[in-house]
């Protein structure tokens, strides 16, 4: 069974009086492990694919199981449990609360799992170990650069140890030596068995992925195995929990 | 998401922007406050009225002798045939409803003492007189009937009577000279406090009907023996209406009075004028309340606003807290908190205000306040409901953004 298992999602918005055709019958299967990239000009439907996927919208027609869940029968409560329990978000802007330290912007997904305090903790600090932050717990994001508050956004994305990593444009805010630090974090995790979708519309981004989906006007229109770019692990970032 | 997930992240939005926070709290902090000083300040009211009732006695008629009426011309108060002490004494042994009734007399004197003099009142009355007024003897006795047959010259005397007179010393067998009669001091009687025209009613020397006429007055009065006044005490339980009915019969048939020709005397119920009084005093309190009510309602619709403002500006967080698993209730319990720590905030600076304020007018004012665990509560109560009610809508709002809308909100 695949991770992901999509087939023929359309999306279709209405903007004032025109229609726009997001997703034009989409079909594809993630199997877990793998690590892909999306790439595609802006307005080619691969933010909407990646919104759908991970459960923040849904398709106007077609199906979706993840993990065997078929997303499209689910209550919005139920959505937002399977969101907490299966998917790490990783955005372009971090979108980590303001004033709020470090630690407990990576305990917030364990809050809303109902996660005892001294549980969170301690794995909130394990997840920062992870991505090389755990000195760095007490700080706020005004007080990180925007490469550690990226790996910080990492930790709170794969603290519940989900199946599936969503990273929308997750180097777009970054200069490019910061990039390859977050893409080799996010090579690391994948090499650990953790499924990675990656947004981008840079080539040199998108080759980190082993496999790479091209959109244009909502359809895939090319789908291709690559070799990947990970290097042989610098630091040790931790086992898998 | 539990409650102290929700408490801690309301208290970092709200510490976030400290200005705001006081400035949206203001409207319920200066609620809080008028509600309980306004309530302090009423029950004070009510009270002094209520203790002015329990001073007076309960149940009780005043009879007072009335006017004549001679060919169609009414004559002023006084010139009647007037009421006597035999009267007092029908109404009390005729009317059923009737527990007791004192004639009494009164006059201004100069009471002496050794080397202390001091000008007060003196009333003439009847050892029912104690029971009516239910005016309890602190030290000694009453007088009895045995005493009023014989004009004895005995005096009971009030509070302030024994402090001007005998200072520390204790008046009991002492002499008191009433206008040069010479009276054994047999009793003190208890304080009573202030009347509710604001009469010392513990300046008194109270004596004999008898000995008031034959050795105060030097007059016996005639045969009629005129009072000044019959205090009545109505049996507990019993109707004031049907006594004062009762007593009105029975006086008009002692005094011969024809069935067109009007009352020769008044019937005033004391208590029932407190009780208007208590009861005009209750309803102020309760308008003052009510006024100070509605700036706590202001003062939500203020929380009401900044929890919109604050949804709006926080819609990218919102739509985060989704992302990574808040379900709506989640958000709506954050928000309701945040409104609610809000209120309560400002009804806790409230009630510490309302109390320094509520001090500060018995201090100085001299007014006579109450500020009751009843009225704290109810501002408390009031502005927890005040914080439900006006957060609700903006809590609502944010739970029920789309995920997706709330992330990409600028």
């Amino acid at each position: 069974m695949a991770l992901i298992e999509a087939r023929e999602l359309t999306k279709v918005y209405r903007m004032g009086d025109q229609t726009v055709h997001a997703l034009r019958g989409v079909s594809l299967d993630v199997q877990a492990g793998e690590f892909v990239a999306v790439m595609g000009a802006s307005g080619s439907g691969k933010s909407t694919l990646m919104n759908i996927l991970g459960c923040l919208d849904q398709p106007t027609m077609g199906t979706l199981y993840l993990a065997g869940e078929a997303v499209q029968t689910m209550s919005t409560d139920q959505l937002a449990s399977l969101r907490n329990r299966r998917i790490g978000f990783v955005f372009q802007q971090f979108n980590l609360l303001p004033r709020t330290s470090a630690l407990e912007n990576v305990e917030l997904p364990m809050v809303y799992a109902g996660v005892a305090p001294a549980e969170r903790h301690r794995r909130a600090l394990q997840a920062l170990q992870r991505v090389g932050l755990a000195e760095r717990a007490a700080h706020t994001p005004a007080e990180l650069s925007g490469g550690q508050q990226q790996r910080v956004a990492i930790a709170r994305a794969l603290v519940n140890q989900p199946q599936l990593i969503l990273a929308d444009e997750p180097t777009g805010a970054l200069d490019s030596a910061t990039s390859l630090d977050i893409m080799q974090l996010l090579a690391d995790l994948n090499a650990q068995g953790m499924t990675v979708i990656l947004v981008t519309h840079e080539h040199d981004i998108a080759a980190w992925a082993r496999r790479a989906i091209t959109f244009r006007d909502g359809r895939i229109v090319d789908d291709r195995a690559q070799p990947g770019l990970r290097q042989a692990p610098v630091a040790a970032h931790g086992a898998l929990p | 998401m539990n409650i102290a997930a929700a408490v801690r992240s309301a208290w970092r939005a709200l510490t976030t922007n400290t200005l705001r926070s006081l400035l949206t709290m203001l409207g319920i902090i200066i609620g809080v406050a008028a509600v309980i000083t306004m309530i302090a300040i009423g029950t004070g009211a009510q009270q002094r009225v209520e203790e002015q009732i329990k001073a007076l006695g309960s149940n009780i008629l005043l009879v007072l002798p009335g006017a004549q009426t001679s060919q169609g011309v009414r004559l002023g108060a006084q010139t009647g045939q007037g009421i006597s002490e035999d009267d007092a004494k029908a109404i009390m042994l005729e009317v059923p409803e009737v527990q007791s009734a004192a004639p009494t007399l009164r006059t201004g004197v100069q009471v002496v003492a050794a080397n202390a003099n001091w000008a007060t009142t003196v009333f003439g009355t009847t050892p029912e007189y104690f029971d009516v007024r239910d005016w309890p003897i602190e030290s000694g006795r009453a007088f009895d009937q045995a005493e009023v047959n014989g004009s004895a010259k005995v005096a009971l005397i009030g509070q302030t009577v024994a402090r001007e007179l005998f200072g520390d010393v204790d008046p009991i067998d002492q002499v008191v000279r009433v206008r040069s009669v010479p009276a054994v001091v047999i009793g003190v009687l208890s304080r009573k406090g202030q009347n509710a025209m604001g009469q010392d009613q513990d300046d008194v020397v109270i004596v004999p009907t008898t000995t008031f006429r034959f050795r105060v007055q030097g007059w016996g009065g005639g045969r009629i023996r005129r009072v000044g006044s019959i205090m009545v005490k109505v049996r507990e339980g019993q109707s004031m209406a049907v006594a004062e009915a009762g007593i009105r019969d029975l006086l008009r048939q002692r005094h011969r009075l024809q069935a067109s020709a009007p009352d020769d005397f008044t019937i005033r119920n004391l208590t029932e004028a407190m009780q208007v009084q208590e009861e005009s005093s209750r309803i102020m309190t309760l308008l003052l309340a009510a006024v100070a009510g509605v700036s706590l309602v202001v003062g939500g619709i203020g929380i009401m606003n900044i929890m919109l403002v604050s949804v709006t500006e926080r819609t990218r967080e919102i739509g985060l807290r989704m992302a990574v698993g808040a379900r709506g209730r989640d958000i709506l319990l954050q928000f309701l908190i945040e409104a609610i720590t809000l209120s309560l905030l400002g009804g806790a600076i409230g009630i510490a205000l309302g109390a320094g304020a509520t001090w500060a007018v018995a201090q100085f004012a001299q007014w006579q306040v109450v500020l009751s665990t009843d009225a704290i509560a109810l501002a408390a109560g009031f502005a927890a409901a005040v914080g439900v009610f006006f957060g609700f809508y903006p809590a609502r709002r944010a739970a029920g953004l789309l995920p997706i809308e709330a992330l990409r909100h600028e």
